[in-house]
């Protein structure tokens, strides 16, 4: 299992021959990689920044990973997040889970995103035109775990 | 009883800080109870922590409820609803 939070980019064929090494029980791969948009909320987004909190980020991503194991039979699995500064095309996060069966990979890949999502401390400011912002928590993000605890 | 207390994001650019040692009165024991005497400090500590607005708390690097105990030495973060991903 591999966590990072790290400012430069990754290679999404690099990081599945480290999830897949030495591993022939996996029989599927769910991968997410989010990246920067170039609009938000009707204006355009030239920049981003991400701050995190260093220490408390990597043990949420940990307990999220290992809540994830007690659902699904999860062979590997890598999350990396990008903090700094970043442009939009750039990549953000990539998630990635290796399973023996294609419904487990589905299904704790998306567990894992929306908790990230809601839990892990990370913080997106951008740049527009009209000055730079803090983005908005969306309360959709939190409905979506409610698909997770019923 | 003795904390440190930091502040991330919009808050830390509220707050004009991103960390603080501070040395509790006996009569603060919460969460709650701690934004509510922060808030009371300065002004610029007024606007981050000001009541209404949606703040996550985390003791000791663990997201924690706004009624949770304060633990002696423990390190408090105040932040606003994460968005990464």
């Amino acid at each position: 299992m591999k966590i990072a939070i790290q400012t430069e980019d990754f290679d999404v064929s690099t990081e599945l021959i480290l999830l897949r090494k030495d591993l022939p029980s996996i029989g599927g791969i769910n991968i997410f990689v989010g990246t920067v948009r170039d609009t938000h909320q009707g204006d355009d987004v030239h920049a981003m920044e991400l701050e995190h909190y260093p220490g408390m980020t990597e043990k949420s991503l940990k307990d999220i990973l290992e809540q994830a194991q007690k659902r699904w039979e999860i062979l590997n699995a890598t999350i990396i997040h990008r903090v700094g500064k970043l442009m939009p095309m750039d990549q953000i996060v990539f998630v990635a889970v290796a399973t023996p069966h294609r419904g487990d990979a589905y299904a704790a890949c998306e567990f894992i995103m929306d908790y990230l999502k809601t839990s892990a401390p990370f913080w997106k400011k951008e740049f527009t035109p009209q000055g730079e912002r803090w983005v908005d928590a969306r309360t959709s993000d939190d409905e979506r775990l409610k698909k997770w605890q019923a | 009883m003795k904390i440190k207390v930091k502040f991330f994001a919009s808050l830390k650019e509220l707050a004009q800080t991103d960390s603080m040692d501070v040395e509790l009165p006996s009569k603060v024991l919460t969460m709650g109870d701690l934004r509510f005497y922060l808030a009371g400090l300065s002004p610029a500590l007024g606007l981050a922590l000001a009541p209404g607005k949606n703040i996550k708390v985390a003791q000791d690097l663990e997201m924690v409820p706004m009624d949770a105990s304060i633990i002696e030495n423990a390190e408090i973060a105040f932040f606003p609803p994460v968005t990464g991903g």
